[in-house]
């Protein structure tokens, strides 16, 4: 988008001198406030809105130059509260944007079933009704419909709004899960800045008027928020927030207090000085802290054990999750475990402070999400 | 009651056929009346200046009497079965016309949004989306048409024979038959709930899509409508 501004009849400034490259194969959020223009930036990119001044490419081309009909069906397009057709059954639904591209109806209705199995619909709603569904069931029809003639643009105005926090969550992870199996070019608009950061490769701020804030990657926004706008739209916590984006497979473990239900005498010796001890199964999993004081050698699990709370998975988990356990551990250690759930080791909050001065002294961070940010920046961009 | 189904030689008429004339006076002007209102509801909701000046034209129409129409008509038109559907298919425009363009602006604003998303032109979206998620309302609309139209029918006793079921009430008091307007009446009234229910079937078998309440099975419930719901309303 190309210095790009909407001015409504009325006078409205909807968007004003728009400049973005929207990278291909990703997810791009517009996110800020409502009335910044969100919806209207959206629309314009399926010609719902012409723009008053500025231009949009697709691929290099003008938007403006191809017939409307042909763009739109080109482009998925998904809205709070569905906007389903009442009168239609979820398969036909879905079925839509097939049917009228002119493939067959048995084609179409084959593909609508494909896709209801993609989005984690049974099948067995297939000859529903609207009306007979769940919000998140429904957002889940609208995501398929979308979906259907397999369209490179999926536009996502608020999906999720109107759900309520769990079932959001569902509906944000299944999408993620999607754009990982399909690779679409999603443009993604929401109000919830946590949205934004969890769903964005690349995260648009918009400020009341139209005007782009910041346009960046979620880490980057937790870390150089460009003025006092975005950090204030970020909220109180991003330090903490910014902490999802480091990967905790640096930390360094401990597993001196780490001792077997059996342990013998000079495995609790050797132990000595360690202010707790985590008591482990034989299969090394974790069954909780105990005082070394007072303990003797044998079933070391029959004495009082202190609950270690949830373990974190060193290199899957982030950052956060590593400090996450370390606070909320009673003797303020976190429990490292690998995938199986068998303890790898403990690390303490003065270890985890280290880890994150040093990460932040390293600048960006290494996050997978970010290192698999696409090359090629230039498809919806002049 | 004696001589209940006798009908008197002046109608030219039998009973059955009564009824016959009776319901193609009532439902013939309704159906122009919709054929009608349809593109004039269009209009309205496509022009929204439109609407408050033809829903003014039709609640005019609405309030001259039958009589006075008749009294215009029957220099063009004569007295035959024209002059009383005439007025008839004008009134059911105060019904439908409305009707119809409200339950096309019923439609939800994202219904329409998605749609247009999806790449539907103005009559794709006109006749797949807007319409029939409007039939509830149309419906609605028609059930009011055709029962305001099947008791105005009688009306046509006052030109002559045209009244069909209505020349009954005249034929009573010109003989000193009461028995024949009690026929007229009751005939009329199992008339337009017989109408009335069969529109509920219709819109039955139209909107299997329709959250209907205090049904558990919508499923089933859309493949056979039951008939003493119908009967009910
Ligand atoms: N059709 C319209 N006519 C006039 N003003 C509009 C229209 N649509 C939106 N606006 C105005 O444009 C601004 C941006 O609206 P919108 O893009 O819907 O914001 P958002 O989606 O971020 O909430 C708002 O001030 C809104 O009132
Ligand atoms: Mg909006």
């Amino acid at each position: 988008m190309d210095s790009v501004t909407k001015r409504y009849p009325d006078g409205t400034v909807a968007v004003d001198r728009l400049s973005l490259e929207i990278p291909d194969r990703s997810i791009t959020v517009l996110v800020g406030p409502s009335g910044c223009g969100k919806t209207t930036t959206l629309r314009m990119i399926n010609r719902m809105v012409e723009p008053s001044e500025g231009t949009i490419l697709l691929d290099g081309e003008d938007l403006q130059r191809q017939p409307v009909t042909t763009l739109r069906r080109s482009m998925g397009y998904v809205i709070q509260n569905a906007g389903l057709f009442q009168h239609r059954t979820i398969l036909d639904n879905i079925a839509t944007v097939p049917r009228m591209l002119g493939r067959g109806k048995q084609k179409s209705r084959e593909r609508a079933a494909e896709l209801m199995e993609r989005v984690g619909l049974d099948a067995s709603l297939a000859k529903r009704y609207p009306y007979q569904l769940s919000g998140g069931q429904q957002q889940r029809v609208g995501v398929a419909r979308a979906l259907a003639a397999d369209p490179p643009v999926l536009l996502m105005d608020e999906p999720f709004s109107a759900v309520d926090p769990v079932v959001r969550k569902g509906l944000q992870d299944e999408l993620l899960r999607i754009q990982d199996e399909l690779g679409k070019t999603i443009v993604f608009v929401t109000h919830d800045i946590d949205e934004a950061i969890k769903l964005g490769t690349m995260v648009a701020v918009m400020r009341t008027g139209g005007r782009l804030a910041q346009f960046a990657p979620p880490a980057e926004l937790l870390s150089d928020p460009a003025d006092a706008f975005v950090e204030d739209f970020l909220g109180a916590d991003r330090g903490i927030r910014r902490l999802s984006f480091f990967s905790s497979a640096g930390l360094e473990l401990t597993r001196g207090p780490v001792v077997r239900a059996d342990a013998g005498a000079e495995r609790l010796a050797a132990a000595d000085g360690a202010p707790h001890l985590l008591v482990t199964d034989a299969d090394g999993r974790p069954l909780g802290w105990a005082e070394p004081r007072g303990l003797s050698a044998g079933d070391l699990a029959a004495g009082p054990l202190l609950s270690c709370g949830r373990p974190f998975v060193p290199g899957t988990d982030s950052l956060r999750a590593a400090l996450d356990c370390a606070v909320l551990s009673p003797t303020g250690w976190a429990v490292a475990v690998d995938a199986d759930g068998r303890v790898i080791g403990v690390v303490s909050q003065q270890t985890i402070g280290e880890a994150i001065r040093s990460a932040h002294g390293a600048g960006s961070p290494g996050d997978e999400r970010t290192a698999e940010e696409p090359a090629d920046v230039t498809k919806v961009a002049p | 009651m004696n001589g209940f189904f006798d009908i008197p030689s002046d109608l030219d008429n039998t009973y059955f056929g009564l009824i016959g004339l009776h319901l193609r006076e009532a439902l013939l002007p309704v159906l122009a009346g919709l054929l009608a209102a349809l593109p004039l509801a269009q209009l309205c909701v496509r022009f929204r200046w439109l609407y408050p000046p033809v829903l003014g034209v039709t609640t005019v129409f609405y309030a001259i009497p039958s009589l006075a129409v008749f009294v215009v008509l029957i220099d063009y038109t004569g007295q035959t079965e024209l002059t009383v559907m005439i007025p008839l298919a004008v009134y059911s425009l105060v019904v439908l016309v409305p009707a119809i363009v409200d339950g096309v602006r019923s439609v939800p604003e994202e219904t329409l949004a998605a749609s247009t998303a999806m790449g539907f032109g103005p009559v794709r979206r006109y006749l797949q989306v807007q319409l029939p998620i409007a039939v509830p309302a149309i419906l609605a609309g028609l059930r009011v048409a055709v029962a305001s139209s099947i008791s105005l029918v009688s009306v046509g006793a006052l030109i002559g024979n045209q009244g069909a079921l209505g020349n009954l009430l005249a034929d009573a008091q010109k003989y000193g038959r009461p028995e024949l307007a009690v026929n007229s009446v009751l005939t009329t009234a199992v008339l337009a709930i017989l109408c009335d229910a069969v529109l509920v079937l219709v819109r039955n078998l139209l909107t299997p899509w329709m959250p209907r309440g205090r049904r558990q099975r919508p499923k089933e419930a859309a493949a056979r409508p039951e008939p003493q719901e119908a009967a009910a309303k």
